[in-house]
């Protein structure tokens, strides 16, 4: 009888662990899916701004034969490029992207004034991958932060919060626009 | 989000479960019926059953395939609109997908979208012909927001699942009513020579049985619309912040709105799947019930002046239907979301007409057409694909031009 009654104890025990093992893995595998969504979503801004790189040597030589008198903007453009595509750190690169998405729409409100240009075909096609290149920035920055918002909250809710301090899920820092000028549309004088 | 899709995940169980239910019952009753004792019924609940079970591994395997072949959508690359690839490939960004879903074009001239697919892994959107004529690219994104929301939800699921489950209890029933119809014609010698008492409740059980083929499909219509309704609401708050620009999907509704043609590719079962409702006219009063009141839609949009996050959206619904939260309450503990200015210019100013040659090219784009100009007088010639001659003369000055292989 106390044989049988010691068995039936150590499998609730055992029950219980087993339980307990499978909650936390299981949290544990949805927060290893959460931090994977978080990194994937850092790469993504990354491969949107390889991609404007690449994109505005094209469109300076398609504009360039129609603005002579444009010298300023393109050298603006070109050497903010130059500056973001050998930037070393995070912090850099982000000042000299805003300096390019700066530089850029400046552009655009200047081919404004050049109907020619803006009549051109490939120049419409060119504009249209660029202004798709500039909002894919920004929506990928905005869906990092939307899945980094959705990773701290649950690496600090309860019962998550456990599991999360057990293995050491850090919490993630939001991308913050650096400069005042990328958050207003610039103001141009002539 | 997550929260938010629980809830609409549990709710599409519900739904399924309910309409399941009704089934079994319509199928219990018709063998109740036809056999005349209860192992009958349970023989008939089982042929339901059957159906129910055969219909759904249909639409779980091909569902989307088949929603978008009857409604006419050609998958379409890149270069048959670049606007709406960049648009979709914002969107996906924005949303978080893991993969840029497919992009089809309805060859139609009224202007509608809706999303197909089982998973936001193997998703499509298509749009018609009409709305990327109408809209400019601020309008564009919100309706694709909106597409891409039912993906983010996983309404794309539910709705290909309840409209098959809707379609096989309207087409059981239907051939119910028609073999009553058929057999009430050879049934009164058959049973003349039981008893009275006998004859009555066979009466009786008839009586009962066509009420509720009758009362089936549209009990289970309801149910489909009812929940379809709020879906739209859901996607319109999803829509809004995605793009966090509620103006762009407002003014988008607006102009849908404004479209007076009816919608020829869809039909009963796949309306609810569009954004707004397809048909105008008399046929879109008898389908009143799928989509909310659109005036309605643009004027909580437009109402979102604080933020474009799921509570803003709440607040705005709150105060101009002065009903009870559409959103669910575990979706709204997040911040508030700021509104973006718009950016895109306003489509030019164009004539019907020139809109309506715009929509005619894309439409032949889609269905592949050449284009070329004629070198005599630079009239541009459109070409059907199953022309066969290697040359085509020009129809206005007359001159010869060699097709491009």
């Amino acid at each position: 009888m106390a044989i049988g009654a010691g068995l039936i104890g150590m499998l609730v025990v055992l029950g219980i662990l087993v339980l307990l093992a499978l909650f936390v893995v299981g949290i544990y595998n949805a927060l290893v899916r959460l931090r994977n969504q978080v990194d994937n979503a850092w790469s993504q801004i990354d491969v949107q701004l390889k991609r404007r790189h690449d994109l505005i040597p094209n469109l300076v030589e398609t504009a360039r034969g129609y603005m002579q008198h444009e010298r300023g903007t393109f050298e603006a453009i070109t050497e903010a490029r130059s500056r973001a595509m050998g930037a070393h750190n995070v912090a850099e690169a982000s000042k000299a992207e805003g300096a390019l998405t700066e530089a850029l729409s400046k552009f655009m409100l200047v081919v404004e004034n050049y109907p020619d240009l803006k009549a051109n075909q490939n120049f419409l096609s060119l504009q249209e991958t660029l202004t798709s290149t500039e909002n894919k920035i920004a929506f990928a920055r905005q869906g990092y932060n939307d899945q980094v918002l959705f990773y701290n909250n649950k690496i600090q809710m309860f019962p998550s919060n456990i599991v999360a301090g057990m293995f050491n899920f850090a919490k993630r820092d939001y991308f913050e626009i650096q400069n005042e000028a990328e958050r207003s549309v610039p103001k141009v004088s002539f | 989000m997550w929260e938010l899709i629980r809830v609409n995940k549990r709710n599409s169980v519900i739904l399924l479960a309910a309409m399941g239910s009704v089934l079994l019952l319509l199928g219990f009753t018709l063998g109740y019926l036809f056999g005349g004792a209860p192992q009958a019924g349970w023989f008939g609940m089982l042929i339901a059953a059957g159906i129910w079970l055969f219909m759904m591994l249909i639409s779980l395997s091909s569902g989307d395939q088949i929603l978008l072949s009857s409604a006419k959508a050609v998958p379409v690359t890149a270069d048959v609109h670049p606007m709406l690839f960049n648009v979709v490939e914002e969107m996906t960004l924005a949303a978080n997908l893991p993969k840029t879903p497919k992009v089809y074009i309805i060859n139609d001239p009224a202007p509608n979208a809706f999303a197909a697919g089982r998973s936001p892994d193997s998703a499509s959107i298509a749009v018609t012909a009409g709305l990327l004529g109408k809209l400019n690219r601020d309008e564009l994104q919100g309706v694709v927001a909106h597409e891409m929301s039912h993906i983010i939800h996983r309404d794309i699921l539910f709705v290909t699942l309840a409209g098959v489950m809707l379609g096989s209890i309207v087409l059981i029933s239907e051939i119910f009513l028609r073999s009553m119809f058929y057999s009430s014609l050879g049934s009164r010698r058959r049973y003349s020579s039981r008893s009275s008492n006998e004859g009555l409740a066979q009466i009786v059980m008839i009586v009962v049985a066509v009420l509720f083929a009758i009362l089936a499909p549209i009990f289970a219509q309801l149910l489909y619309f009812a929940l379809s309704r709020k879906r739209e609401y859901l996607a319109d708050a999803g829509g809004a912040r995605l793009t966090r620009y509620p103006e762009g999907l407002a003014s988008a509704l607006e102009k849908i709105a404004g479209s007076t043609v009816t919608m020829e590719t869809a039909n009963k079962v796949t309306a609810p799947m569009y954004i707004a409702n397809p048909f105008r006219g008399p046929k879109a009063m008898h389908l009143y019930g799928t989509h909310p009141p659109i005036e309605e839609r643009i004027r909580i949009l437009r109402n979102m002046s604080h933020g474009a996050g799921y509570i803003n959206y709440e607040k705005s619904y709150e105060e101009v239907t002065k009903r009870s939260p559409v959103v669910p309450a575990s979706a709204l503990k997040e911040e508030e979301v700021a509104i973006r200015q718009g950016a895109a210019p306003s489509k030019p100013e164009q004539t019907t007409r020139q809109q309506a040659r715009q929509v005619g090219d894309l439409m032949r784009t889609v269905s592949a057409f050449a284009f070329l100009a004629c070198g005599g007088c630079g009239l541009k010639m459109k070409i059907p694909p199953n022309y066969k001659g290697a040359a085509v003369s020009c129809p206005r000055c007359g001159q010869k031009s060699t097709l491009p292989q």
